[in-house]
């Protein structure tokens, strides 16, 4: 398999980065803090005050390194993209299958039914590290639900009720999400989803992961020529990337989900990391942040057997595979988009 | 004959030589997995690509001629042309804006060994199809200079190579009009391909392998809450 490149997250305000020959310069006030080599890097994450000079966004472009800028909390602002490169054929045929509304609809449930089995996971996974907790009924039982589920979604469906399961299968993982917190529960509590703003500690870090992981899936789809913007499960909606949407469906429980909860469990932040704003919107510290990003890499280091491929994989390139996989479904490679289930 | 909007890269051939499917993701899904062979090559080539021409006494060396041929509809560029001044017109051109008679010789530069297969004698060939088109001289033999051992080969550009090289041209043409990947087999190739990450051949080749992928995965779900 391809090397999992580093990602760059530069996180000091004011910091300024520009390109000497093949490498990335980090300048703080002046003074440069940090020399890497172009080659070793897969992507770059500006937050908030930090820019590029323009002869370094040509060379990450030439050399395929997403440049993301997002807002000092991790929204997303804009990203550089070099010629559109990839392949027209793909992109065609991308679109061709999503303005057919059957085989968008087997796409989506192949979506859903990851996204199912491995929120699934989340919960045995919990129930089996704490039986002996008055909780982990509840967890079984949520697991057979979801089970059902994936009964339902067995054979292919109109896309209606592919979202109308998903958003039950949602409502379920979630009533039960808070069993998941077994340490600081005072600070850490979990009653709904909140998004647009977060409005609670638990819903500030799941929002910032996955804008962490939106932006990887995002290059990842690029880098094999796949349009993000066009999804399947997600319908269309100017400036959403609903094919990077889909994709991370997969990824969210196991990767963003289960981060979040060993983030809390194991303490690693701290309710006085978060701030409640006048609105009851929540921001975490810089600190704070800096702990999701550096346990984030982290766990992108780590190698996981592809049930699929039967490869190992580093965790990290995940997005990429399934991209790719993606990729040789709609080229007509393979009979259908296998995606990554988490045993 | 073909327009100038048809014509195809001579260093196609190459990789439909070795595989349909490896022409197919270069040239129709447009990836490129530079390994360390092909960064190799590249460097090799960067040099030997630089037009300009060198003059030693009776030998001029042009370096990254730009090549084509309308009756095959192929386009590419080649490495070094050395002219040869000689006195007999069988076999020579005049250059334009310098006298005397000229006879090319193609010198190809390949890294690495001389391969086993016939890619880069068909290449070379190609080239040289090309070169007598334009220049309208018969070219029967053409070299390589191969980067280990450090020394050139003559290839005699035969009836049995030009057929070889033109029905792949033809094949080239076919293949690029239907713009469809050919399905992945596994074989011993795959192992020195530099696409073998993107090609996937193993899972590729797996026919229903998705679908009673899927399948089991519901009913693994089934079983463990049974």
């Amino acid at each position: 398999m391809k090397h999992l490149l580093n990602t760059l997250y530069v996180m000091t305000q004011g910091a300024y980065l520009s390109r000497e020959g093949e490498t990335v310069l980090v300048k703080v006030d002046g003074e440069t803090k940090l020399r890497v080599p172009v080659h070793t890097l897969g992507g770059i994450v500006c937050f908030g005050v930090a820019s590029c000079s323009p002869p370094l966004m040509g060379l990450c472009a030439e050399r395929n390194v997403a440049i993301s800028f997002l807002s000092e909390r991790g929204r997303f602002l804009a990203r550089v993209e070099g010629p559109v490169s990839g392949n027209v054929l793909l992109r065609r045929e991308q679109y061709r299958q999503a303005d057919n509304k059957e085989s968008a609809a087997e796409l989506a449930r192949v979506m859903v039914v990851v996204k199912v089995a491995n929120c699934r996971t989340v919960l045995l996974r919990a129930a089996r590290e704490r039986p002996e907790q008055s909780e982990a009924k509840e967890l079984l039982d949520t697991a057979t639900h979801l089970a059902q589920l994936l009964q339902e979604l067995a054979d292919s469906q109109p896309i209606d009720s592919v979202r109308g399961r998903e958003g039950d299968a949602a409502r379920r993982y979630f009533s039960v999400f808070d069993h998941l917190i077994t340490v600081q529960k005072e600070d850490f509590f979990f009653r709904e989803r909140s998004r647009r703003p977060p409005l609670d500690n638990m819903n500030a870090l799941l929002s910032f992961l996955y804008t962490l992981l939106v932006h990887d899936v995002r290059s990842a789809l690029e880098g094999v020529g796949l349009d993000p913007a066009v999804g399947y499960l997600h319908a269309d909606r100017p400036g959403r990337p609903g094919l990077a949407l889909d994709i991370m469906e997969e990824f969210r429980p196991f990767l963003a989900d289960r981060l979040v909860l060993s983030l809390v469990n194991r303490q690693q932040v701290k309710g006085k990391g978060f701030r409640k704003t006048e609105t009851g919107a929540v921001t975490m510290d810089d600190e704070t942040r800096k702990e999701v990003v550096v346990a984030y890499q982290k766990r992108k280091q780590e190698e996981i057997q592809h049930p699929f491929l039967g490869e190992k994989v580093a965790i990290g390139l995940l997005p990429h595979v399934q991209a790719l996989l993606l990729a040789r479904y709609l080229r007509g490679d393979l009979d259908g988009y296998p995606p990554f289930f988490w045993k | 004959m073909y327009t100038e909007d048809e014509l195809l890269p001579i260093s196609a051939l190459q990789h439909l030589a070795f595989c349909e499917r490896q022409w197919a993701l270069i040239h129709l899904e447009g990836v490129w997995e530079e390994n360390r062979l092909t960064a190799e090559g590249r460097l090799l080539h960067d040099r030997s690509h630089e037009p300009e021409t060198e003059v030693r006494g009776d030998l001029r060396i042009a370096r990254g001629l730009r090549v084509r041929s309308l009756r095959l509809g192929l386009v590419g560029k080649a490495d070094v042309v050395e002219f040869q001044r000689i006195p007999d017109a069988k076999e020579a051109i005049q250059l334009e804006g310098v006298p005397g008679l000229w006879k090319p010789l193609i010198v190809e530069y390949k890294r690495g060994h001389p391969k086993i297969g016939h890619e880069d004698e068909v290449q070379l060939c190609a080239q040289a199809l090309c070169l007598e088109e334009m220049l309208g001289v018969s070219i029967p033999s053409g070299s390589f200079f191969y980067g280990e051992p450090r020394r050139r080969y003559e290839v005699l550009l035969d009836e049995a190579l030009r057929g070889e090289t033109e029905r792949l041209t033809a094949r080239l043409h076919q293949l690029n009009q239907a713009g469809e990947t050919p399905p992945a087999q596994y074989t011993e190739k795959c192992r020195s391909c530099s696409l073998v990450d993107v090609c996937l051949p193993k899972a590729a080749g797996k026919r229903g392998g998705v679908r009673s992928y899927l399948a089991q995965a519901i009913a693994r779900a089934e079983e463990e809450t049974a």
